[in-house]
């Protein structure tokens, strides 16, 4: 039953699965940010740090 | 525990970030200072007096983890609360736990130097303390993510700004990295020596992947939230690129967990795990050449704010530091470099390129931003805050132009052989041929402790004197033009 495990404590096939597994992941982050549906959404929150501004000054806008 | 409507300082917990702050300036100037003394042991070995507590081997150590975890860390401490409050728009998740890792990590500050300079020391590099300070340490690491978990969790804005996401992660790794380089057994329940639970190369690779990973979350990841957040605020314009800064989350996060090897490079390490390293090392330079860049281009458009501005012109030195540093470690991570370089005092001179440049740079511009808000002060003086950089940028260059040198002679020196193939030059000549850059070093030092005392004279003035941020600055005050 646990046989299927052991194909995975041997190092010719973790690493290549391992690499398969982190450049998908690293793809799909870059698919997301700059090629999905949200990225007009994500580009907004970088106002985020002037929504709670306290300050007499006026921010400089230019 | 509940937000009052009302002033900043009413809605949210500034009491100890107020705290954490000055503690930050108390530890950078001891921290520092203890730096400097031994520089100067390196340069006139007289200095010792021959007293044990005051020796390189003991005040070593001192400086290191007062500089690191006193100055960076309280630092690390007071604008993660900071951010984490203004950017959730909520109060700390709690005031009394918050409380206690301000105790319990200024504790461990003072406790621990005193243990090293009566010679109590795991040797191991950035984990030097003992098991009891260990504990001391993991409890307030852990009231720590509580604290910033729990102000996440009840935030007001939906989605969790960059910087927290950098913070988070230095909390969480440095949890893990603590713990797993901690694993000690202790002699007695009454004693302070502990062994390491791992023995060999095992032990020495955990050690590496603790140590580098300390440089690559503490002193890094944590201060690029620092940076996500007070580099916008300060230029008064939003990071150059938000999607950029998901990617350099992500890149960096995962790519430093696995460069700790290339601290062991021609050791007992197997090749493969020092090869692996290296090239981890090399793929590095990606995600923290985009940081920079992404930080720097924030100013895009607004360059003219390095000739007005003081404070911006640290944050953006910081960058560029910062930028030089990542360069530098990937192409010493390297084998055949590495074999020049390493046990020289070319990484010595790496290591300050990055504390002094990126991390003491970052929080000297962050705090000038961060102080007049915390006390609702303009501040004191903006000359002083010129006078600061020009003193804190020669420090460091004297610093890193002095151990470049020298750690390349001492590298040269080290390998050459004669024409019968002996070793052409005994330790001692090395020794005796650095000397110059030694007290070069040291007059480095000496210039940028100067300009963390001016840094604290001028934060002192601004709480104590400044006028209130509301009423027009009176009397001989200067006024704090560039300080929006």
């Amino acid at each position: 039953m646990m046989q299927w495990l052991e194909w995975f404590t041997r190092w010719e096939n973790t690493k290549p699965v391992g690499l398969v597994i982190f450049f998908v992941t690293f793809v799909g982050i870059l698919w997301y940010v700059y090629l999905g549906a949200s990225k007009g959404r994500l580009e907004s929150y970088k106002n985020m740090p002037f929504l709670d501004d306290d300050t007499v000054y006026k921010e400089d806008k230019q | 525990m509940g937000a009052a409507a009302g002033s900043p300082a009413q809605q949210y917990n500034y009491e100890v970030i107020k705290k954490f702050a000055i503690m930050t300036l108390v530890w950078g100037v001891v921290g520092m200072a203890a730096g400097v003394y031994i520089a100067a042991e390196l340069a006139w070995p007289h200095l010792n007096f021959g007293i044990p507590y005051i020796e390189f081997g003991r005040l070593r150590p001192v400086h290191t983890n007062l500089v690191i975890f006193g100055f960076g860390g309280s630092a690390l401490f007071a604008t993660s609360y900071y951010v984490v409050q203004r950017t959730c728009q909520t109060r700390l998740f709690s005031d009394g736990l918050a409380s206690f890792t301000f105790w319990g990590w200024q504790a461990a500050m003072v406790l621990a130097p005193i243990s090293y300079m009566l010679g109590h020391t795991k040797s191991r590099e950035y984990a030097e303390m003992e098991w009891p300070l260990v504990l001391l340490v993991e409890v307030t690491w852990v009231a720590y993510l509580l604290v910033f978990v729990g102000t996440i969790m009840k935030r007001k804005q939906p989605h969790i700004y960059v910087s927290n996401w950098f913070y988070l992660a230095f909390i969480l790794a440095v949890a893990l990295l603590w713990t797993f380089n901690n694993l000690t057994i202790p002699v007695s329940l009454f004693h302070m020596k502990s062994y390491s639970l791992f023995s060999g190369v095992q032990d020495a690779m955990l050690q590496w992947w603790y140590g580098h990973n300390a440089v690559g979350f503490f002193l890094t990841a944590a201060f690029l939230g620092m940076m996500y957040y007070f580099v916008p605020k300060q230029a008064g314009r939003p990071i150059y690129s938000y999607r950029l800064s998901i990617v350099h989350f992500w890149a960096l996060s995962f790519l430093y967990m696995w460069a700790g090897g290339h601290h062991l490079h021609w050791t007992a390490l197997p090749d493969w795990t020092s090869t692996l390293a290296a090239t981890f090392s090399i793929m590095l330079l990606l995600p923290s050449w985009g940081g920079m860049i992404n930080g720097i281009m924030t100013l895009s458009g607004a360059w003219d704010k390095l000739r007005t501005d003081p404070v911006m012109r640290f944050l953006i030195v910081a960058l560029s530091f910062y930028g030089m540093a990542t360069f530098e470690g990937p192409m010493m991570a390297l084998k055949n470099v590495n074999a020049l370089s390493h046990y020289t005092n070319w990484t010595i001179g790496h290591v300050h390129s990055g504390t002094l440049g990126w991390v003491s740079m970052i929080t000297f511009g962050s705090f000038y931003h961060l102080i007049p808000k915390l006390w609702n002060r303009k501040l004191y003086s903006v000359k002083l805050v010129t006078v600061h950089f020009w003193l804190a940028t020669i420090g460091v260059l004297l610093y890193i132009i002095a151990m470049w040198i020298s750690g390349i002679t001492q590298g040269l020196m080290w390998r050459a052989f004669d024409a019968y193939g002996n070793l052409q030059y005994s330790f001692v000549e090395s020794v005796a041929a650095i000397h110059p850059f030694m007290v070069m070093r040291w007059v480095g030092g000496v210039f940028f402790l100067t300009g963390t005392l001016l840094m604290v004279y001028n934060c002192y003035m601004t709480v104590r004197a400044g006028a209130p941020e509301t009423e027009p600055a009176g009397g001989n005050l200067q006024p704090a033009g560039a300080n929006a």
